[in-house]
Order: structure tokens, then C-alpha cells, then sequence
């Protein structure tokens, strides 16, 4: 335990001074920020509108922009460390292979999940600040939205660090990384509607299935069904009516989004020849 | 029951059809300094990786400090063995200081003895607060070897420690070395640089190929190879024909540059030689300036194993 915790406040540090922690805070605040006093826009009124619509809008944002966030901090993870030789020493150390990447991995997610508080919990300090009242039941959105974007960040790291154990160079990893997010928060998407459009015809069972397949999507139901209020106002109501996954489903499946790759990148990592 | 700090038996590394390593047995013994050499992909980094336990071999048997380096019980002997790779970049934006620390405690060795480590080492107070991307060359060296000495390592692996290093450093590096060794610390050194191993190493083990060619202490590997002496000698006049009559069959001679007759003969014609050559004779009369005795050097050795490997 304690082996792991070193290893991943090294990785929280050094990310710290590499100012990728400081970046990607601001990057969040600054686009929470915009979108809480912005996103009410539609609604008819400019100001700090109901927390529902920044819910929506932010959720919709941070699915394009978090995963890149994650596989851009951890494609480099393994082979990295490799090409620098440092990999070397550290398993020259008295640690496990398997801490050795389940301790970076946990760094490396903190790194996220500390961007993610600070940035988005800014504009929920911005929003509390405001004359609109806000109900409990909008914060506990809005408190999910902030957790499950954490996970969201902690899926594509795990997929990051399995491409980063994958491979031997680290262009090749950069590539994976790239491609990773293409397919899954573009392409797939595309595809599914082109199949819900075209017709072919698939239940509302495989829709649903084909929905856990991908962690983006799952984050999506998550956080345009999960709550009533929000729902209202992503216009998913008539939707969320339909969808049969519960809550708890969808969270289980972000959280095996996060476990089953870093497991595979572990016993990959266990056999590699360094 | 052994006293080796580290024993290789019989051991064949394999990388799919590759052979990195072939066959290698390799003592190591307490407050022993072994240089290992041999050209690049010659196996000495394959070697040191399998004692590390970061490989396991393909065949034979590995024990370093009592036990299997790469078993899953193997943190107790890992924490007795240092390391110093031939390539590492610490990460630049770390000062020196903190490095030490997070490699301290991942060792499990007191961080109070960092300070006195850096002393050793020879990397300033000022430096030590620093980021490493600021560091030069010579100083990354010396925060990787303080890194190699943490927690009093019985076993220490040096793998091309002085590539880039200036003379004066490769002194220091050396004695640093030497002082490890005289406190019952092995280590094992794998270097290019073989000249500056002369006097530095008790033993020898030139590699090539993955085999082991030879093993020994240098006076030994000497007599081994067999290699001529030569002796040079500076002669004022061009009398060489009277030279070369006084030494006689037992030895070639050469003209070099600047009036200089070198002669090579066997190590053990060598005294016999210089009598013939300075004392003997009814007319001791070959006007000799200057005389030089040139012992061949562990790179010629090294390049005699090697061809004899070849023709093998």
C-alpha cells in the first residue's frame, strides 16, 4: 500500500510541475465558468441560470475534452519510462510490477480527478454565488456530474495506459491514444446513429448494450437521464422513459471501463520484456 | 551453502531466436570488483538484467544474496543491491534532492543519509536543489550513482558508469568505487573504456557474443593470451644491424618513427632481453638513450579473446 502511495505522489508532482495539473485546472474552471453563465442563454435569460442546463451543456463538453485530457497524460505512461530507462531502475527496486502501474495509474487519475473538482466545483462556488435558489436535488446532479466525469477521466486513462503497455515506441502509443478517442467519443457514436437511422432495425435491447460498450456513452446516460431535472432539459426525457439502464448498471459499467483495461495493461505489463 | 554474493550456473537468455546470453556461469565473491567487457550486444546488459531479476534465463540458475532475484519473495534482496543503468534520464523537472528522496523511499532506506550520499557523490548543497533538466552531464552521473548507493548495497551493478565523464570525475568515480569495494561491497562493472579499468578491477570477464571468452585477474589473463611485450628503444645512431644481431631469434623488431627499434618478444624473454641487449656482450657498446617496456594492454587482450572467439 504505502509502495503504491509512493509512486503515485511521485506522478501527482511531477505532473504538478509539469504544470499539466495547473493547465488542465484552468482549462475545466474556465469552461465550466463559461457555460454556467453563458449555457442559460437559451433559456431567455444571460446569468447564472439553473444548474440543470450547465449540467447538460458541461456534460456534453466534457465528454469530447476529458478523454483527450486522460490519454494525453498517460500514452506516455509505460513506454515512456521505458525509453528514458527509468523503467528499468524502478523494477530493479523492491516493487511489483503490478504496483509499479496500478501506482502511476492511480497518480496519474488523481491528477484528473483533482482538475475536475477544482475546475467545475469553481463554477458551482459561481452558481451558489447567484440569486437563483438552488434545490438539493440540482447539487446532487451537479455532484454526480463532477464524480462521474472523474471516472469518465480515470476510463481513458486506463485505456491510455494499456496502449502505453502495448507497444514499444511512443509515437505508436500517441497513435493508439488518438485513435482510442476518435473511435470512441466521434466515430461510434456516428455509427450507432447510422444504424438507429438506416433502419436495420436493432431492439432497444442491443441499443442498450451497444450504449455500455463505450465509456463516453455511458457517462452520457449518466448524466442526461439519471436526473429528472435534467433530462427536462436535455430534451432525453421521452428517452430516459425508455432506457431501462439504471443508475447503479451505468455506474457499474464506467467502473469496469476503469478496472478491465488496467488489468489487461497489468498482465501485459507482468510478461513484457523490458 | 555458498559464499558467492552472486552465482550464475549454466545460464542461456533468449529472445525468440536471439541468444543474448549463452551458457554463462559467473561467480561473484564479497569485496570483489569484477569488470565485465565486451563490445555493445556482447551480453553483458542481458547479464546484469537476469541478476537484477528483471529477466529470468531461459536455462541454468541464478542466485544473488542467498535467493532467486526475480521470485516474488525477492524485496529483501533487492533492497541489497544496487543499480546504476547505462542510460537514465531522471525526470527533468524534479530537483535533485527530491529524486534522492523518492527513490530512498522506494528502497526502504533512510532518507537522513541522503545528505552524507550527496556529499559522497560529490554534487553540491546548491545543486542538490535544483531541477535536474539543469544539470550537466557529470552531475545526472552522480545522482544516478548516489541513487545506485542508497541504503549500503552488498551488490552493486555499474553499468558503463563513466561514458561522458571527464578524467577528474572518473577518478573521483573510481575512488568512490574502491572505497565500496574495501568495505565488502561487490561490484560488478561493465565498461568500454577498458584502459581505465587497469588497476581499478580484481578480475576480468570478457564477453562476446552472449559466451563468456575468459575470466580472470589481468596478470592471469595475460599469461593466458600470451601477447608480446614490446620493448622500445631509442637509439641515436642508426645502428640497428648491430641490434639486431645482439637479440638474436627471440624477438621481431621493427623501425618505428623517430629513430625508435621496437622489439616484441614473449613475457618471459623479457628480462633476458634487456641484459643481452644493455649488459652483455664483449662490446657493450649499443648507445641505448631512452627504453620503454610496454606491457600489452587489457585492449589488445580484450581484441586477442575476441579473435580467438572468431576463429572458434
Amino acid at each position: 500500500m504505502n509502495t503504491l502511495l509512493i509512486i503515485a505522489g511521485k506522478e501527482l508532482r511531477e505532473a504538478t510541475r509539469n504544470r499539466w495539473v495547473v493547465a488542465t485546472t484552468l482549462l475545466m474552471a474556465a469552461l465550466a465558468l463559461t457555460l454556467s453563465f453563458l449555457g442559460s442563454a437559451p433559456t431567455g435569460t444571460v446569468g447564472v441560470g439553473p444548474v440543470e442546463v450547465t449540467i447538460v451543456s458541461l456534460s456534453s463538453l466534457t465528454i469530447f475534452l476529458l478523454p483527450l485530457i486522460a490519454l494525453l497524460l498517460s500514452f506516455d505512461a509505460v513506454v515512456g519510462e521505458i525509453d528514458r530507462g527509468t523503467m528499468t531502475l524502478l523494477l530493479s527496486y523492491p516493487v511489483a510490477r503490478w504496483q509499479l502501474l496500478l501506482g502511476k495509474f492511480l497518480g496519474h487519475a488523481a491528477v484528473i480527478a483533482l482538475a475536475t473538482v477544482v475546475g467545475y466545483g469553481a463554477a458551482g462556488v459561481a452558481m451558489a454565488m447567484g440569486d437563483a435558489p438552488i434545490g438539493n436535488e440540482s447539487w446532487r446532479a451537479f455532484a454526480s456530474m463532477i464524480g462521474s466525469s472523474a471516472m469518465l477521466g480515470a476510463a481513458f486513462t486506463a485505456l491510455g495506459y494499456l496502449a502505453s503497455t502495448i507497444v514499444r515506441d511512443r509515437g505508436t502509443a500517441a497513435g493508439i491514444a488518438v485513435a482510442v478517442w476518435l473511435g470512441f467519443v466521434l466515430l461510434y457514436d456516428m455509427a450507432l446513429l447510422g444504424l438507429l437511422v438506416g433502419g436495420s432495425g436493432i431492439g432497444v435491447e442491443a441499443l442498450n448494450w451497444l450504449l455500455l460498450a463505450n465509456p463516453a456513452d455511458a457517462y452520457r446516460l449518466f448524466n442526461l437521464t439519471g436526473f429528472k431535472g435534467v433530462s427536462t432539459f436535455a430534451g432525453t426525457a421521452g428517452l430516459a422513459a425508455h432506457v431501462q439502464l439504471s443508475v447503479p448498471l451505468l455506474l457499474a459499467v464506467m467502473a469496469g471501463w476503469i478496472a478491465a483495461p488496467l488489468a489487461l495493461a497489468a498482465a501485459l505489463f507482468s510478461r513484457k520484456q523490458i | 551453502m555458498t559464499d558467492f554474493t552472486a552465482e550464475v550456473r549454466g545460464v542461456t537468455k533468449r529472445y525468440g531466436e536471439t541468444e543474448a546470453v549463452r551458457g554463462v556461469d559467473l561467480t561473484l565473491a564479497p569485496g570483489e570488483c569484477v569488470a565485465m567487457v565486451g563490445h555493445n550486444g556482447a551480453g553483458k546488459s542481458s547479464l546484469i538484467k537476469l541478476m537484477l531479476g528483471l529477466t529470468t534465463p531461459t536455462e541454468g540458475s541464478i542466485r544473488v544474496l542467498g535467493g532467486d532475484p526475480a521470485s516474488a519473495a525477492c524485496s529483501p534482496i533487492r533492497r541489497q543491491i544496487g543499480f546504476l543503468p547505462e542510460n537514465v534520464a531522471f525526470h527533468p523537472n524534479m530537483t535533485g534532492r527530491e529524486t534522492l528522496d523518492f527513490y530512498a523511499r522506494l528502497k526502504g532506506a533512510p532518507r537522513r543519509h541522503n545528505d552524507a550520499l550527496f556529499a559522497k557523490v560529490g554534487l553540491e548543497p546548491a545543486a542538490i536543489k535544483r531541477r535536474v533538466s539543469t544539470y550537466s552531464k557529470g552531475m545526472r552521473q552522480r545522482l544516478a550513482l548516489a541513487q545506485a548507493l542508497l541504503g549500503g548495497p552488498k551488490l552493486l551493478f555499474l553499468d558503463e558508469p563513466t561514458t561522458g565523464l571527464d578524467p577528474a570525475l572518473r577518478q573521483s568515480f573510481y575512488a568512490i568505487v574502491a572505497e565500496l569495494r574495501d568495505q565488502g561491497t561487490t561490484v560488478l562493472l561493465c565498461s568500454h573504456a577498458l584502459t581505465e579499468l587497469e588497476g581499478q578491477a580484481d578480475r576480468v570477464v570478457v564477453m562476446s557474443r552472449g559466451r563468456k571468452v575468459a575470466d580472470g585477474s589481468l596478470a592471469t589473463l595475460r599469461s593466458l593470451a600470451q601477447l608480446p611485450v614490446r620493448i622500445r628503444l631509442t637509439l641515436p645512431s642508426d645502428d640497428v644491424d648491430a641490434l639486431a644481431a645482439r637479440v638474436g631469434e627471440g624477438a621481431a623488431l621493427t623501425r618505428l618513427a623517430g629513430g625508435v627499434v621496437e622489439l616484441a618478444c614473449a613475457n618471459d624473454d623479457k628480462v633476458g632481453l634487456v641484459r643481452r641487449i644493455a649488459c652483455d656482450g664483449p662490446a657493450a657498446n649499443i648507445a641505448v638513450k631512452d627504453i620503454e617496456i610496454v606491457q600489452p594492454s587489457l585492449d589488445e587482450m580484450y581484441a586477442h579473446f575476441l579473435r580467438r572467439e572468431a576463429a572458434e
